[in-house]
């Protein structure tokens, strides 16, 4: 393991093995799950399908971790954003149910970016706080009940549609990860991004807004939870409180293993998708092995616990 | 060289009644002084006499409590460290203002990256490239531009420090302890490289503990205790016992 971990980093790959990890798993429920039909062009499609609202958090969270910040409330505003469009939608026409949503979503991330980077606040406290608060605003609104989503240019554009055979799930996917990408990556925003996370000292006196980047990367969190939230109402044609809540450990272990520093300046958007995909794809293997929901649990969490810890230990020092 | 650049006209840096508390501390205490293009001006005193904090002043990154602060005749209210560097001051920190986790290209440019039209994306290889030729020309042999700043060491790292204050300053580079991680041979290069921006018409302000340094560099002498201004010499008119009963306030 240590041999490999030095083969990778001495080229530079820090974020292959994810990769590495990506095609294991895969050979591995390719063999054991034959029979069950892991390898049929349908389940395989499920899993990017099902994938595709924690990839978009990913996404998000790739810039909050590189920033060297830490969301934890993602969740919750997935519900809120998927709850508030699934409410517009009962009066108002798709594209406003899908700007409420995302506005939900921009506008509570843009109130963790503003504790934490102006009244200067720590991320893990603010957004442990949020996610309580909005998880309990996602009950209040609801009444516990669920809203169901019965505009069928919304639900097709965010859930089952598709564009010349390609599912809209996927190209929302896509098109997250992308532009991820290119903002990550190619902007200087996003030099700015993991430049604060790296050395938030050196940022400031090398004249980087730091407080500005903190603000902005809470903000495009928010935002991607409230894009999921639209992609999870759009494919169950209904909104719950339920929604997202499950999705923490799975987001936060799909961007460590892609190759993002736990605390902060290094990331990969596209290592993310990746994570995110193996994560969705070791759920699928699991339930199709017939695992009760417990040892699901259980084997899951002790797969994310060794893939963290690999991942931490090839790419920190 | 005083007197010269006197006559050749105003200061680049001049500072006027500059203080600073920190709370109830007291750190800088009316400290007047005036820089000019190509001289090199050492601010010595003890740990904590306020040395740094007058450099930071300076740069942008603390508010003095009162004084005036005149770059090139004009007074400028420096609201932030951004601010300083619009207007052509570098510095060169004691901690280094360095991002260890990203390569030395993207450090050299960090904060003010360069971009490629249409779209303003990053332009990584010409900041790479550019960063490229600066290495050469200072000689100061790093294993790539593209390592990571963590993986070099401490000579190499302050040598990416001032060359990058070389890069962009205009008018005035701030130094402050720059060799004081550095073993001999690095020293004397960074030493040389401090020369060849004196050559450039900078006007520079070097932070030293080591007398020696400070006679070998400068012009003149300025020495701080417990944040007063005890006096500036001349390097050529004063010799080290001087200097040092300044600092110690004995003898
Ligand atoms: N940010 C700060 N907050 C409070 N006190 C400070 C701060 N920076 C420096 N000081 C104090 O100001 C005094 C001068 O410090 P400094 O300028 O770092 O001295 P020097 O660089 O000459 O060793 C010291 O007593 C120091 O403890
Ligand atoms: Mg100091």
């Amino acid at each position: 393991m240590n041999a490999i971990g030095k083969f990778l980093r001495t080229f530079d790959m820090q974020g292959s093995i994810v990769f590495l990890g990506f095609v294991a798993i895969f050979l591995f429920f390719a063999i054991v799950l034959y029979d069950d039909g892991f390898l049929t062009t349908r389940n395989l499609s499920n899993i990017v399908l099902q994938t595709a609202p924690t990839t978009v958090m990913a996404v998000g969270l790739v810039f909050v971790l590189s920033a060297g910040e830490i969301d934890l409330s993602f969740g919750s505003i997935t519900a809120v954003s998927a709850i508030v469009a699934a409410f517009a939608l009962r009066e108002h026409s798709a594209v406003a149910g899908a700007c409420a949503g995302i506005g939900a979503g921009l506008a509570i991330g843009a109130i963790n970016g503003t504790l934490v980077a102006y009244l200067k606040l720590p991320s893990f406290l603010v957004t442990l706080a949020t996610l309580g608060l909005f998880a309990g605003v996602a009950r209040s609104i609801t009444n516990l009940q669920s809203i169901p989503v019965l505009n069928d240019f919304f639900v097709g554009f965010f859930g089952s549609g598709a564009i010349s055979g390609i599912p809209s799930l996927v190209i929302w996917t896509v098109v997250a990860v992308a532009v991820g990408h290119l903002v990550f990556r190619e902007t200087r925003f996003g030099a700015h991004v993991v430049a604060t996370g790296d050395d938030a000292q050196a940022s400031l006196v090398s004249g980087i807004r730091v407080k500005r980047i903190r603000f902005l990367v809470l903000t495009i969190c928010g935002g991607c939870a409230g894009l999921a939230g639209l992609l999870y109402a759009g494919r169950l044609q209904a909104a719950k409180y339920t929604l997202g809540e499950s999705d923490l450990m799975t987001v936060i272990a799909a961007v460590i293993v892609g190759g993002t520093a736990l605390f902060g300046g290094r990331g990969s958007v596209v290592g993310a998708c990746v994570g995110s995909l193996l994560m969705g794809m070791l759920n699928n293997g699991l339930i199709l092995m017939g695992l009760p929901v417990s040892d699901q649990m259980i084997v899951r969490g002790l797969i994310i616990l060794v893939a963290v810890a690999i991942s931490l230990r090839q790419t920190e020092r | 060289m005083r007197n010269e650049a006197e006559k050749a006209g105003q200061p680049v840096l001049s500072l006027q009644r500059i203080h600073k508390t920190f709370g109830g501390l007291v750190a800088v205490e009316d400290v007047g002084l005036d820089l000019y293009a190509g001289e090199i001006v050492a601010l010595v005193g003890d740990n904590g006499a306020g040395k740094s904090t007058l450099l930071k002043i300076i740069s942008g990154v603390h508010k003095p409590t009162s004084g005036k602060i005149y770059l090139d005749g004009k007074e400028i209210g420096l609201q932030d460290a951004a601010t300083a560097r619009l207007q052509g001051i570098e510095v060169v920190y004691q901690d280094l203002a360095l991002a260890d986790q990203q390569p030395v290209y993207m450090n050299m440019f960090l904060g003010r990256e360069l971009l490629r039209s249409p779209l303003g994306l990053l332009d990584r290889r010409k900041m790479n490239e550019e960063t490229r030729l600066l290495v050469e020309e200072l000689d100061l042999r790093i294993p790539s531009t593209k390592s990571k700043v963590r993986d070099l060491s401490g000579g190499q790292r302050q040598g990416i420090a001032i060359a990058r204050a070389t890069r962009w300053a205009r008018k005035l580079v701030l130094l402050d302890e720059p060799t004081a991680a550095l073993g001999v041979a690095e020293t004397k290069r960074v030493e040389s490289i401090i020369k060849s921006l004196k050559e450039r018409a900078l006007a520079i302000l070097l932070i030293s503990h080591s007398l020696d340094q400070v006679f070998r560099l400068s012009d003149r002498i300025c020495v701080l205790r417990r944040g007063a201004q005890i006096g500036i010499r001349d390097t050529r008119e004063t010799d080290k016992n001087e200097i040092v009963s300044m600092i110690t306030g004995l003898g």
